[in-house]
C-alpha cells in the first residue's frame, strides 16, 4: 500500500487529491471539489466542477443561485465516479439533507472522509453508514468526554413543556437555517404538536427546499411583524414557537415579540456557562453533529489502520485512539465553523 | 434531588430578579418539608457539607477515566464540579436518584474517610444536571447568581409577609427552616426564636458619587452636605462587625453574621456591657494608634490564636454606632439618638478594647473631600457620611448613610499572565497577573507586583481575552505567559487601595484591593512604572 499522504493531504485550501487532482470541501474556490454537504464552510461558491449528491447540488443552488459553478456533477449515494483514475463515491453521513462522506479509493487504497456526521436517526435524512477503509478521516466537533447528547425527543419535550408553562411568552427557537431547523421542526412534529410554527425569512427557502424533497414540514407561517403594529397582532405568538437563526435573536427584530423566552438548539448547550454566555433561557441539547460517545463507537466500527481528525477538538480524540491503539494524527486544517 | 437541580439550572439561566424570585417561589410551593429548607439553606450559604476537597473529586474521576482526557474537558468547561459532572461515566439502569435531604442526612452522618465512596456511589446514580448539583453542595460552592437577601425576599413573597420580618428572624432559625415554612403557609404561628445573642442584620452605606456623574442615578449632589443635614466619622480600615452581649451570651459577627467570636476572645472578654454594638474591628499597635489593615488580617486567618499573637496584635472595637442597649431597640431611633446613647454608654469610660469612632466636624463638602484625600492618619480610607435623623434599616437603603472613600492609587502595569475566569467568566481569560520594571544589572526586568480580575466591561474582557490568545508565549497547565517586554507589551491603569512591605512576594510589595481603571491600549510598555516608584506609595501605607 503506498503511504495516504499520496492520495490525500492537507493544503490551506482544504484537503487535496494530488492524484485526481480534486479537493473535499475546499475554503477556496478550486477547479474541481467534492463536496460532502451544503453547509456554507464546507460547501463554497466558485468551483470549477461541483461533485456532490442532488441534493447537497440543490441546496447549494438555493444558497449561492443557479451559477454557483461552472459544472455540476450530482452523483447518487453509492454510485462510483473516476476522477483522473481514482475512484470517488458518497456514502451517507446523516448531517443534514444530502450530506455523504467522501469515500476515495485508488490502487488498494480506500480513504473516508467524514464531513460533518452523526449517527442519531434523523427524520429528515438517511442514515450515516460504516464504510471500512484503510484511514478515516473524522469529524471532531464535539470531541471532548463532556459532550453526550441526551435523546431527542427528551429535549423536545423540554421545549413543548415550556409552551405549556409559559403560555404567554413567545418562544424563540434559535436554530441554524440548513438542517436543524428542519430536524426540530419534524420532531416537534413527531411529538404532535401541530400548532402553526413562525419561521424568520431566513429559513424559509430551506425548508421549502425539504418539503420539495418529501419532509413534510406540517404548517408555516413568515415571523413577520411590523414595527409599531398593535398589540393584538403582536399577541398571536404568545405561547407559540418562533424560529430563527441565532443572530436573528440578538438584533430588534427579537424584542418585538411578547416577552420572549430565548432557546437555542445546539450541542454546545451541554455546557452551562455557554448557555449562559449566549443568554440563552431554555438550552436544548440538540446536535447535527456525533457526540463523544458515538465518535469513538464509529472508529471502532469502522476500524481503520489511521484515524485522522479535523474539524474540533483534535486533541481529544486523537489521545482516545491512541490509548485505544489506533495510529491518529490531528489534521489541523483551517476555515471551518464550529457548529455547521 | 431532580426538582433542586432543575431549580438551579434555572435559576442559573434566568435573567432578573423577579423571575428569579417567581422561580424559587414555585419550588417552595411544591417542594415538601424537609427539602425546600436544606435548599434554602444551600441557596442561602447556611448549609456547610464540605465533606470533600476538590482534590478527592479529581481523584474519584481518574480512577475513571484517562487524565488527559480529563484535563482537556476541564481547561474547556473550566468548572471543576461541571466537568466532572458531564464526564462521569453513565452507569445504565442505575436510576435510584437520592432526595435532597436523604444527601444531607447521609452526609452529614458520614465519616469523611467514606466520603468519595458515597460520592462516587451517588454520582453513578445521578443525571448529569444532578450531579452537578451534587458535587456543587458537596465542595461547598454554590454560585448560581442568588445572594442570600434575594432568597429572603422569595420566602417573603411566597409568605405574603415583609421582607424585613424574615431578615429579622433569620439568624435565630436554623436549617431546614421548618417552623419557618409553617408559618409562611399559614399551618402555624411565626416563629419566636431566641433571639438572644443573635446577628442583626446591618445597615450599609452607598458610595458617594458627585454629582457631576450625570448618568449615574446614584449620584447626589455634594453641596447638600451641611452640618445640619450629616455627621461625618473616619472609615477606618479595618472590618466591620456586630458585637453582641445579651444576657450573659456574648458573640462577635462579622457584617454578613460570621461568627468570629473564637478568633478575639481579647475582645470578647472585654464585652461588659448589656448590647448590641455597630463597629470597626482594628488591632492597635504599641503607640495606641491603628496597625495597618495587614496586622488585622494576619489575626483573622488564625483559627486558634496564641498569647503571642493576642498581645503583639491586641484587636479593639472603634464603635460608631448602638442597635440594642438592655431590654431596648433603638433601631427605630434617629441616628443623632443613637449617637447620644453610644456615647453615654462608652464615651466616658473609653477601654482599650472599646471606644468611640469620633465625629468629623462637617463644615461643607469642599473641605470634607479634601479631608477624604488627606485623612490623619494612613489607616484611614476616607469617611463615612450619616444623615442625623436616619433610623437603623438593615441592607443598603439609598440616601441614608453614605460613604466617600479616598481616591484610589494609580500605577501603569504591564501584564504578565492571564488565567481562565470561573463562572460567567469561564472560556474568557480574565484574571490577570501584572508587573512593573525592576532595575537590575541587566536591565529592565518585568516583576510581577499584583493579580486583578475585575475593572473592566465585558466588551474590553473580550478585547483582554483576544490579546491574550495572540500573544501567547508559553503556557503552565491553566495559566498563559504572555508577551510582556520593553517593546512589546499591554499596560493598564492599575488602581489600588493600599501597598504593604510583604516578604513572601518576589517584589516585596503586596497590593491592597487592585483592579483596572483602564486599559492603555496606546502606551509604551517601557514607559510602565518602575518597582522603586511603585514602592513610593509604601510611605503612604505604613508608618
Ligand atoms: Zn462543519
Ligand atoms: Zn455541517
Amino acid at each position: 500500500m503506498r503511504s495516504p499522504d499520496q492520495l490525500l493531504h492537507p493544503t490551506p485550501a482544504g484537503l487535496y487529491c494530488p492524484v485526481g487532482d480534486f479537493y473535499i470541501d475546499p475554503v477556496r474556490a478550486v477547479d474541481r471539489a467534492v463536496i460532502t454537504h451544503g453547509h456554507a464552510d464546507h460547501a463554497r461558491a466558485g468551483h470549477g466542477a461541483v461533485l456532490a449528491t442532488p441534493e447537497t447540488i440543490n441546496i447549494m443552488a438555493a444558497r449561492y443561485g443557479e451559477d454557483f459553478t461552472a459544472k455540476r456533477q450530482p452523483t447518487e449515494l453509492g454510485e462510483v465516479v473516476s476522477i483522473n483514475g481514482v475512484e470517488v463515491s458518497l456514502a451517507p453521513a446523516g448531517h443534514v439533507l444530502g450530506s455523504a462522506q467522501a469515500v476515495v479509493e485508488h490502487k488498494g487504497l480506500r480513504m473516508v472522509c467524514t464531513g460533518d456526521y452523526k449517527r442519531r436517526q434523523d427524520p429528515t435524512c438517511t442514515p450515516f453508514e460504516p464504510v471500512p477503509c484503510h484511514v478515516f478521516i473524522s469529524e471532531a466537533t464535539f470531541a471532548l468526554p463532556v459532550f453526550r447528547h441526551p435523546d431527542d425527543r427528551e429535549e423536545i419535550r423540554k421545549l413543548l413543556h415550556s409552551l405549556t408553562t409559559f403560555p404567554d411568552r413567545a418562544h424563540l427557537v434559535g436554530v441554524y437555517a440548513l438542517g436543524k431547523a428542519q430536524r426540530v421542526i419534524s420532531l416537534i412534529r413527531e411529538a404532535g404538536y401541530q400548532d402553526t410554527i413562525y419561521i424568520h425569512g431566513a429559513l424559509k427557502s430551506l425548508c421549502d427546499l425539504y418539503e420539495d424533497h418529501g419532509i413534510s414540514l406540517g404548517s408555516l407561517e413568515p415571523a413577520t411583524l411590523e414595527k409599531g403594529v398593535a398589540k393584538e397582532e403582536q399577541a398571536k405568538f404568545a405561547g407559540k414557537i418562533v424560529m430563527g437563526p441565532p443572530s436573528a435573536f440578538r438584533d430588534k427584530w427579537a424584542r418585538r415579540f411578547p416577552d420572549p423566552i430565548t432557546v437555542f438548539c445546539s450541542g454546545w448547550m451541554r455546557i452551562r456557562q455557554r448557555a449562559k454566555q449566549s443568554g440563552v433561557e431554555l438550552p436544548i441539547i440538540l446536535s447535527d453533529h456525533a457526540d463523544w460517545d458515538e465518535l469513538t463507537q464509529t472508529v471502532r466500527d469502522v476500524n481503520p489502520q489511521e484515524l485522522w481528525v479535523t474539524h474540533g477538538r483534535e486533541d481529544a480524540l486523537c489521545r482516545w485512539a491512541e490509548l485505544e491503539g489506533y495510529s491518529a494524527r490531528p489534521l489541523r486544517l483551517v476555515g471551518y465553523d464550529e457548529d455547521s | 434531588m431532580q426538582a433542586f437541580s432543575q431549580l438551579l439550572d434555572s435559576l442559573i439561566l434566568t435573567p432578573g430578579r423577579n423571575a428569579k424570585i417567581t422561580l424559587l417561589c414555585d419550588y417552595f410551593a411544591r417542594t415538601p418539608d424537609p427539602a425546600r429548607g436544606w435548599a434554602l439553606a444551600a441557596i442561602t450559604g447556611e448549609l456547610d457539607l464540605k465533606t470533600i476537597k476538590p482534590a478527592m473529586i479529581r481523584a474519584l474521576v481518574s480512577e475513571r477515566m484517562d487524565e488527559e482526557l480529563f484535563r482537556l474537558s476541564y481547561d474547556y468547561v473550566g468548572d471543576l464540579a461541571e466537568t466532572v459532572s458531564l464526564v462521569w461515566p453513565e452507569t445504565h439502569g442505575a436510576n435510584y436518584s437520592p432526595t435532597l435531604d436523604e444527601i444531607v442526612d447521609t452526609v452529614q452522618d458520614t465519616p469523611k474517610a467514606k466520603a468519595p465512596e458515597l460520592i462516587a456511589h451517588w454520582l453513578d446514580r445521578l443525571g448529569a444536571s444532578e450531579r452537578w448539583a451534587l458535587l456543587k453542595l458537596v465542595t461547598g460552592g454554590l454560585r448560581i447568581g442568588v445572594s442570600a437577601r434575594l432568597a429572603k425576599q422569595a420566602l417573603a413573597k411566597f409568605g405574603g409577609v415583609k421582607a424585613g420580618e424574615i431578615e429579622e428572624l433569620w439568624h435565630g432559625l436554623d436549617a431546614p427552616y421548618e417552623d419557618l415554612f409553617a408559618w409562611l403557609s399559614g399551618d402555624g404561628e411565626k416563629p419566636t426564636p431566641d433571639m438572644s445573642g443573635a446577628f442583626r442584620p446591618v445597615m450599609l452605606a452607598h458610595p458617594l458619587i458627585a454629582k457631576k456623574d450625570r448618568d449615574d442615578p446614584d449620584a447626589i449632589n455634594p453641596d447638600m452636605i451641611t452640618p445640619e443635614a450629616f455627621a461625618a466619622e473616619w472609615k477606618w480600615d479595618g472590618i466591620r462587625v456586630q458585637a453582641v452581649s445579651e444576657n450573659g451570651v456574648r458573640h462577635l459577627y462579622t457584617r454578613t453574621g460570621d461568627d468570629i467570636s473564637h478568633t478575639f476572645p481579647d475582645v470578647v472578654a472585654a464585652m461588659e456591657f448589656d448590647a448590641v454594638l455597630d463597629g470597626e474591628l482594628l488591632v492597635r499597635k504599641p503607640d495606641g494608634n491603628v496597625a495597618p489593615f495587614n496586622d488585622l488580617q494576619q489575626r483573622l486567618n488564625r483559627k486558634t490564636v496564641s498569647k503571642k499573637m493576642l498581645s503583639e496584635r491586641p484587636a479593639f472595637i472603634r464603635a460608631y454606632d448602638i442597635l440594642h442597649h438592655g431590654e431596648e431597640d433603638l433601631r427605630a431611633l434617629t441616628f443623632r439618638e443613637r449617637r447620644a446613647k453610644l456615647e453615654a454608654l462608652l464615651g466616658t469610660s473609653p477601654t482599650d478594647r472599646f471606644d468611640v469612632s469620633p465625629l468629623v466636624e462637617v463644615t461643607d463638602a469642599a473641605s470634607l473631600n479634601a479631608l477624604r484625600n488627606a485623612p490623619p492618619q494612613p489607616e484611614i480610607e476616607g469617611l463615612m457620611l450619616k444623615r442625623w435623623e436616619s433610623i437603623y434599616e438593615a441592607g443598603r437603603p439609598k440616601g441614608p448613610w453614605f460613604k466617600w472613600k479616598r481616591d484610589p492609587f494609580l500605577i501603569d502595569a504591564v501584564i504578565m499572565y492571564a488565567q481562565r475566569g470561573h463562572g460567567r467568566r469561564s472560556g474568557y481569560f480574565s484574571d490577570f497577573t501584572f508587573g512593573v520594571w525592576a532595575e537590575t544589572d541587566e536591565g529592565h526586568e518585568i516583576t510581577p507586583v499584583g493579580k486583578a480580575y475585575f475593572g473592566f466591561t465585558d466588551d474590553e474582557l473580550k478585547e483582554l481575552d483576544k490579546f491574550v490568545r495572540n500573544n501567547t508565549i508559553d503556557r503552565f497547565g491553566p495559566v498563559r505567559m504572555v508577551k510582556a517586554t520593553r517593546e512589546e507589551g499591554l499596560v493598564v491603569e492599575v488602581a489600588f487601595e493600599g501597598l504593604n512591605a510583604s516578604p513572601r512576594h518576589k517584589s516585596g510589595v503586596a497590593m491592597r484591593f487592585p483592579r483596572f481603571n483602564r486599559i492603555r491600549w496606546d502606551k509604551p510598555a517601557a514607559e510602565a512604572e518602575t518597582l522603586d516608584g511603585l514602592k513610593e506609595f509604601l510611605s503612604y501605607s505604613e508608618t
